[in-house]
């Protein structure tokens, strides 16, 4: 456990510089809620995110929006810089982001992503097409029935199996986490990856091992 | 969807195709394969967890002031990508193969690169090529080492070589040090999608005369 001074410590703002724009823990130290324990706190979060979306889907709800926007949209800007583009790009960039997720709210599945995942996918793809201007080819929709809608059990252990997953990562020690992080930012090569993924990957390993039994239940 | 793939996707391709760093080549092939296989498809997306978690748990950036009403404008203004939807049409190969062959596969405009074999070269960004390959049932790819990384992919009938044998569905990834002679089934032609990131090192004389000009 941190004690207060550590996080006070991680918490205080180092001078203002360019990169002080980037400070995504301390933020999130101090967003969180005194006493609530970060497990159920994070979950709870979670599950909003995803009412936030079917309310868009269902309601074109620009409340809903506007919450999801200003958690993710600093996010999804943070990511593309880190992945090598400039402000002014990533800024426009989240926005094309954010407007795509409103606009395919009706594909967003609860069982098969959390909010989180799904908005990275839809991020990654923008940073291929405008940062890296390749095409991505992507796998053909697996066709649903007419009246398909995701078993709410299945959401529920897919989002929750998600939230352990995110959990592990955060509590790796922080040299493996910036190898994984190194891999989804900023553009190692497959072959880089075959090379290092024994090690960032070995404790995170029997979370996405999880994750994985989770979604090959969803897809049955 | 074909049930009884047994080469699939390693993590690191999957990881790579997930953090979209991927040349165009290798990102057809793993989407194709995708599209055949639920199992890669449920791995990709415990991949694709992984890159949302680490989204949501790092950094955040200073927006601009107005992003939000900025945004609100682009919605109003309707969906600024076209919104497609990959599905297959009937009997065809994977929709995202569709898109390169401008259809299925007898549309694809065959090059005879010498004993039979042919094969087709897609349209792919440079940092590595994406061809289809036409095995006769029986023939053999001239043996070949490589450089870099190859994927082979399955689409129709099934080859064997030193390593083992290839169904409908089922990805070859084969590396620097490995020689091999794709032979096809006897019981018919074998078509694989085949991606490399380097010039693929043909053994004989002739084929290796005949590289430059075929690109293989």
């Amino acid at each position: 456990m941190f004690s207060d001074t550590d996080t006070l410590e991680r918490v205080a703002p180092s001078a203002p510089s360019p990169a002080a724009c980037l400070r995504g823990k301390s933020k999130q130290l101090l967003e969180r809620k005194p006493g609530g324990t970060r497990v159920s706190g994070k979950e709870k979060e979670n599950e909003d995110w995803v009412a936030c979306i079917i309310r868009i889907r269902d309601g074109q709800d620009k409340d809903a929006f506007a919450k999801l926007f200003r958690h993710f949209a600093p996010r999804v800007k943070a990511f593309l810089i880190r992945s090598g583009s400039d402000s002014g790009l990533a800024e426009e960039c989240a926005q094309e982001v954010m407007a795509a997720l409103w606009h395919k709210a009706h594909m967003f599945d609860p069982a098969r992503a959390s909010a989180a995942t799904w908005i990275f996918t839809i991020a990654r793809n923008r940073r291929i097409d405008a940062i890296r201007k390749q095409r991505r080819p992507e796998p053909e929709e697996l066709t649903w029935g007419p009246d398909h809608e995701p078993d709410q059990a299945d959401a529920l252990a897919l989002q929750q199996e998600s939230e352990h997953l995110s959990e592990a990562i955060a509590a790796l020690p922080d040299k493996q986490r910036e190898l994984i992080e190194k891999a989804y930012f900023s553009d190692l090569s497959h072959r880089e990856i075959a090379d290092e993924t024994g090690l960032p990957l070995g404790t995170i390993k029997s979370r996405i091992r999880l994750a994985l039994d989770r979604l090959r239940h969803t897809m049955k | 969807m074909t049930t009884d793939i047994k080469h699939h996707l390693s993590d690191a391709l999957l990881m790579a195709y997930s953090a979209g760093s991927l040349p165009e080549a290798f990102s057809l092939t793993v989407a194709t394969h995708i599209s055949m296989c639920d199992e890669c498809r449920a791995r990709l997306g415990a991949f694709d967890t992984v890159g949302g978690a680490l989204m949501e748990d790092s950094d955040v950036a200073h927006l601009a002031p107005n992003s939000l009403d900025a945004t609100m404008a682009l919605i109003a203004n309707g969906s600024a990508q076209p919104i497609t939807s990959q599905e297959r049409r009937a009997g065809g190969v994977p929709a995202p193969l569709q898109d390169y062959i401008g259809g299925d596969l007898d549309t694809v405009k065959w090059r005879s690169v010498g004993m039979g074999v042919k094969q087709a070269i897609l349209p792919t960004s440079k940092d590595a090529s994406a061809r289809l390959l036409f095995i006769p049932a029986g023939s053999a790819v001239p043996d070949h080492g490589h450089r870099g990384t190859e994927l082979t992919l399955v689409l129709q009938g099934a080859f064997s070589d030193a390593t083992d044998h290839f169904g409908p569905g089922d990805i070859e990834i084969a590396n620097e040090d490995m020689d091999h002679t794709p032979v096809a089934d006897i019981g018919a032609d074998c078509i694989c999608l085949a991606a490399t990131d380097a010039p693929l090192r043909f053994k004989g004389m002739l084929p290796r005369l005949a590289q430059p000009f075929f690109r293989i």
